[in-house]
């Protein structure tokens, strides 16, 4: 038996447990239990759609057995993980939270999670997330709001995960697993990570397999890993990364030793600061966090320079023209003709069973989603929305290309405010997709960017930086963000109420 | 210039008549997926989970499908586009699992290109008459709806979802039912020939959407309608002549032509809307995200031109001049492929056999394949595929011919022998005895024997009816079952009765 209690397994990170197992300090089947009771605890949270505490146990003996046995241990051995339930797990319900997809069970596994399994991580459960991974708060999730574990000092008010790997970013900041993975459209693995003080990092478009991950916006999504420290998220990325003959998307590239590379001195490195990253209406603590930001990596010996991406502005509103855009053609496949659910009216017609099955399946957010991309690939709108949409998302592409010119990697905030209270925007659409405003851009050109956390804000809530890297220069990206977590000291974390 | 017109009540009417045909690709696998295509198979055996739209899969282009796209475009002497996209086009239904169909809108791999019909006089087509191809894309099929299996409900077939599809689109250049048969005929001998598709028409490899309109003579374009989904070449002239029909008839009562989809009824030869232009869909176009641009190299295309094969133009112009073969002859055995191999292989067989040149042996071999064999396999009920009679085994009966040991006559009745048991056309000359006979001896008793019996004949052919000799030679070949040198026989028969009117 451990000499650690279940409490100190969980506080854990995925290096340390992988580390701890391999040297028998402790067994895979002890992190696992202790994650399985802490998922079980926390119910109060919403984190998952459903626990697998059967799948994790099984992986953990696995692991156990190959030590035994003295067979090699892959990259994540022995760290049972939480699964964004956008991830088709064979065997276990796969939802994308929506009603539509409710009881569906895949007889195949995603690319990605397969490969964490092989690598001999163990599945905790499916995490909540917002319905189709379309939102920024997790509350779009036909299963309920996720709630963070994070409150406002003297505050019993339920505040946002952040979204749409709402239930990713709560359980890992809750210590009910040492790390989970997210899905990255617009800033799904970044806000969160933001507003629940861990990191995140959405790799280049291409480094994560695409297949088996149920499709929101193709040409953006990214699976990623969300998890407590820059080194954990660089070793559980490289256990994700890889080609995929499987997407055609997918990068024939050789995955790099990011974890063996990190390196947080920035000794002739270049960081840029985007002078159009200061908007109005941006909180001060955040702008004081940047100043810190900047700081802190001018001490680990990088040089700071002003760049400017001019269409920032842009990015947004051609976000929010593409995402849907694609959605509109990507969700047409959920019909209630092979799978999931069906509607069929008494007397009703082919039309009739599309119509009820897509109205009583989507929750209002995807339905506006829909819309929006149905009517902007429209005879007469096209070219109007989503010609000039693309023809800003290359001027946005270019933007990057000409800072890397002057800059190696980009020093900005994730975004523009903290955790907000679950209801809080949920009536302003508008006001939530402000929220991505600062990590669309680096969506739409496809680069890896991280948040890493940076502070605490007066409320006591946590605060995010994103540092954007060339394309293909995760590495540059984990050593930037590597370099402020070492000077942030960030050991704050959400007192336990649930 | 045709010569096709509408008579209506006020005039003649010119028919535009432009063509979409989709091909179905000729390859084990599906455009975006490996589940197999072949035809027949049982409803969902051929299903991948990409086909079946499971959330969260991907497309993966075949190439062997683009490969068999661009070899077509090249058999049309077509632009290839070193750089396509595919696009999706969106619209729900039932047989259509992505919700969308992965075509090419905006940028096909095929661009323009054209293909000969060739004059027909009976037909109305003049002169050949180049057809313009204006694109050819590549598309995923749809599955299939079956409304027999139950009484309420439909099922759904998705064997055929995401097979591949060539669209090969023709310039309006048709100008009557007859050219429009041809250019499909064309078309299909051209695809069978390149192998990109089989051209089978009745299992749905090929159909035709058939884009009508009528004027009257140097009048601009009229409004067209379109008839989708029609599967032979009869049906789609017979869609043409009746819609045409129907345009005039309906412009004459003082109507207007609607743009619209239009159906064929097979049972009743006659179309009938199906939607009109404001119910058309919105397919809402664009760019498959999934899907990265096609780009082709010099070395693809290098390795596509090599390996096409003589083309039925070619092929028909060097029968005519390295092989000596009359036009008619060099059309009918270049129109299908299979002929033209077939006949390929008899003329090298046959060459071979006969120690002569291939050009040698070329007419006997056309003449013999054309009139003798399709004659004798038609009636036999049976085709030149089947494999009753060989190239192999029609050569050794060519040569039997050639050497003389059987007769042009004898060699019929082997070859039904050959169509009947399969056996080699020595073995039926050897079992049943029918090697001819020449020599002089037998013919003459055989002759005296004639010329003996028939004397009264004899006296009218010396008195001056030469026509006479016909009936001797007959006669000697009857006695001699047929078996006996028609040459020697000729001689003998000479030799005996002298030249007519001389006694």
């Amino acid at each position: 038996m451990s000499e650690l209690t279940q409490p100190e397994l969980t506080h854990l990170g995925v290096q340390a447990i992988r580390d701890g197992v391999a040297a028998g300090t402790f067994t895979a089947r002890e992190v696992a239990e202790a994650c399985n009771a802490a998922v079980a605890d926390a119910s109060a949270l919403n984190a998952f759609i459903v626990t697998t505490p059967d799948h994790a146990l099984a992986a953990a003996d696995k692991v156990d057995a190959d030590r035994a046995a003295g067979r090699e241990l892959g990259l994540m051995a022995g760290v049972p993980i939480g699964m964004k339930d956008l991830f088709a797990t064979n065997g276990v319900q796969t939802t994308a939270a929506s009603h539509i997809l409710e009881g569906f069970t895949p007889r195949y596994e995603s690319t990605v999670s397969q490969r964490l399994w092989d690598a001999g991580a163990g599945m905790l459960g499916k995490l909540n997330l917002d319905q189709f991974a379309m939102g920024s708060s997790n509350e779009t999730s036909y299963f309920g709001d996720v709630v963070s574990p994070w409150r406002r000092n003297g505050s019993t008010a339920g505040l946002t995960p952040g979204g749409s790997s709402g239930g990713s970013s709560a359980a890992v900041a809750a210590r009910l697993a040492p790390a989970a993975t997210g899905t990255d459209t617009g800033g799904s693995i970044r806000q969160p990570a933001a507003l629940t003080g861990i990191c995140g990092i959405k790799p280049t478009y291409g480094r994560c397999s695409r297949w088996g991950v149920v499709a929101f916006a193709s040409s953006l999504d990214q699976a990623g890993p969300m998890a407590r420290s820059v080194a954990d998220c660089a070793l559980m990325l490289q256990a994700m990364a890889g080609f995929d003959p499987k997407d055609s998307t997918s990068l024939d590239l050789p995955v790099p030793d990011w974890s063996g590379a990190l390196n947080a001195d920035l000794k002739g490195k270049r960081v840029g600061i985007p002078r159009e990253y200061r908007m109005d209406g941006t909180d001060a603590a955040i702008l004081k966090a940047w100043d810190d930001g900047i700081a802190w990596l001018k001490d680990a010996g990088a040089e700071v320079v002003d760049i400017s991406l001019p269409h920032t502005e842009y990015a947004l509103p051609a976000y929010y023209i593409i995402a849907p855009a694609e959605a509109s053609s990507n969700l047409a496949r959920y019909d209630g003709v092979r799978y999931g659910l069906r509607d069929l009216p008494q007397g009703a017609n082919l039309q009739d069973m599309y119509a009820a099955t897509r109205a009583a399946g989507f929750g209002d957010e995807v339905k506006r989603r829909i819309l929006i991309g149905t009517y902007v690939l429209s005879a007469g709108y096209y070219d109007a929305y989503y010609t000039q949409a693309m023809k800003v998302r290359a001027l946005v592409a270019r933007d990057f290309a000409e800072a890397w010119d002057k800059c190696d990697v980009i020093l900005a905030p994730t975004a523009p405010n903290t955790a907000f209270a679950l209801g809080e925007k949920l009536s302003d659409p508008l006001a939530m997709y402000l929220n991505d405003v600062f990590s669309v851009p680096a969506s739409l050109a496809g680069l890896p960017a991280m948040s890493v956390p940076a502070g605490l804000d007066p409320a006591g809530l946590p605060l995010g930086l994103q540092l954007i890297g060339r394309p293909l220069d995760e590495q540059g990206v984990l050593n930037a963000a590597l370099a402020i977590e070492q000077r942030a000291g960030f050991t704050a974390q959400p007192d336990r109420w649930w | 210039m045709s010569t096709y017109r509408i008579h209506g009540a006020t005039g003649d009417w010119e028919v535009v008549i432009g063509l979409e045909v989709h091909a179905q690709v000729t390859s084990n696998a599906k455009l975006f997926s490996g589940a197999a295509t072949t035809f027949g198979a049982e409803p969902n055996a051929q299903v991948s989970l990409v086909d079946a739209a499971m959330p969260g899969m991907l497309p993966v282009l075949n190439r062997e499908c683009i490969r068999q796209a661009v070899r077509t475009g090249m058999a049309i002497e077509a632009q290839i586009n070193r750089w396509s996209r595919f696009d999706r086009k969106n619209y729900f239904y039932a047989d259509l699992p992505q919700g969308y169909q992965i075509s090419q809108l905006y940028h096909p791999l095929v661009g323009e290109g054209s293909l000969t019909i060739e004059a027909d006089e009976k037909a109305g087509i003049p002169a050949d008459k180049v057809i313009g191809i204006e694109r050819i894309h590549v598309e995923q099929d749809a599955g299939k709806l079956m409304h027999d299996q139950h009484p309420t409900m439909s099922y759904v077939d998705l064997n055929r979802s995401g097979v591949a599809l060539m669209e090969i689109v023709s310039r309006p250049d048709m100008a009557s039912p007859a050219e429009a048969g041809a250019y499909l005929r064309k078309l299909r001998a051209i695809l069978r020939y390149v192998g990109s598709c089989d051209g089978n028409m009745e299992e749905g490899s090929m159909r035709a959407d058939v884009n009508v309109s009528v004027r009257r003579a140097g009048e601009p374009l009229g409004t067209r309608t379109e008839t989708k989904n029609v599967n032979s070449v009869r049906f789609v002239m017979a869609a043409i002549e009746h819609e045409a029909r129907r345009q005039v008839d309906l412009l004459e009562d003082g109507g207007a032509i609607v743009q619209e989809t239009r159906l064929f009824d097979p049972g009743t030869g006659t179309t009938r809307s199906m939607r009109s232009k404001e119910d058309a869909h919105d397919y809402r176009y664009f760019p498959d995200p999934d899907l990265l641009p096609l780009e082709l190299d010099e070395a693809f295309l290098d390795e596509c031109r090599e390996s096409l094969p003589e083309l039925p133009d070619a092929k028909r112009t060097r029968y005519v001049e390295a092989l000596g073969l009359s036009d008619y002859n060099a059309h009918v055995l270049t129109a299908e492929v299979e002929t033209a191999r077939w006949f390929e292989a008899l003329l090298l067989t046959s060459a071979t056999a006969q120690g002569k040149q291939p050009a040698e042996v070329a007419k006997q071999a056309a003449n013999w394949l054309l009139s003798e064999l399709m004659g004798a396999l038609n009636k036999a009920g049976r085709t030149p595929g089947d494999g009753a009679v060989t190239p192999e085994s029609g050569a050794e009966l060519l040569a039997l011919v050639g050497k003389g040991t059987i007769s042009a006559s004898i060699a019929k009745q082997v070859l039904e022998g050959m169509i009947a048991t399969g056996d080699a056309p020595g073995v039926i000359v050897e079992r049943e005895g029918l090697k001819q006979e020449s020599d002089s001896g037998a013919i003459e008793a055989a002759a005296d024997q004639v010329l003996a019996a028939n004397g009264d004949k004899v006296a009218q052919y010396r008195g001056g009816k030469a026509a006479l000799f016909g009936f001797f030679v007959g006669q000697t070949m009857k006695a001699m079952a047929g078996k006996a040198n028609p040459q020697v026989v000729n001689q003998v028969l000479q030799a005996k009765l002298g030249p007519a009117g001389e006694s």
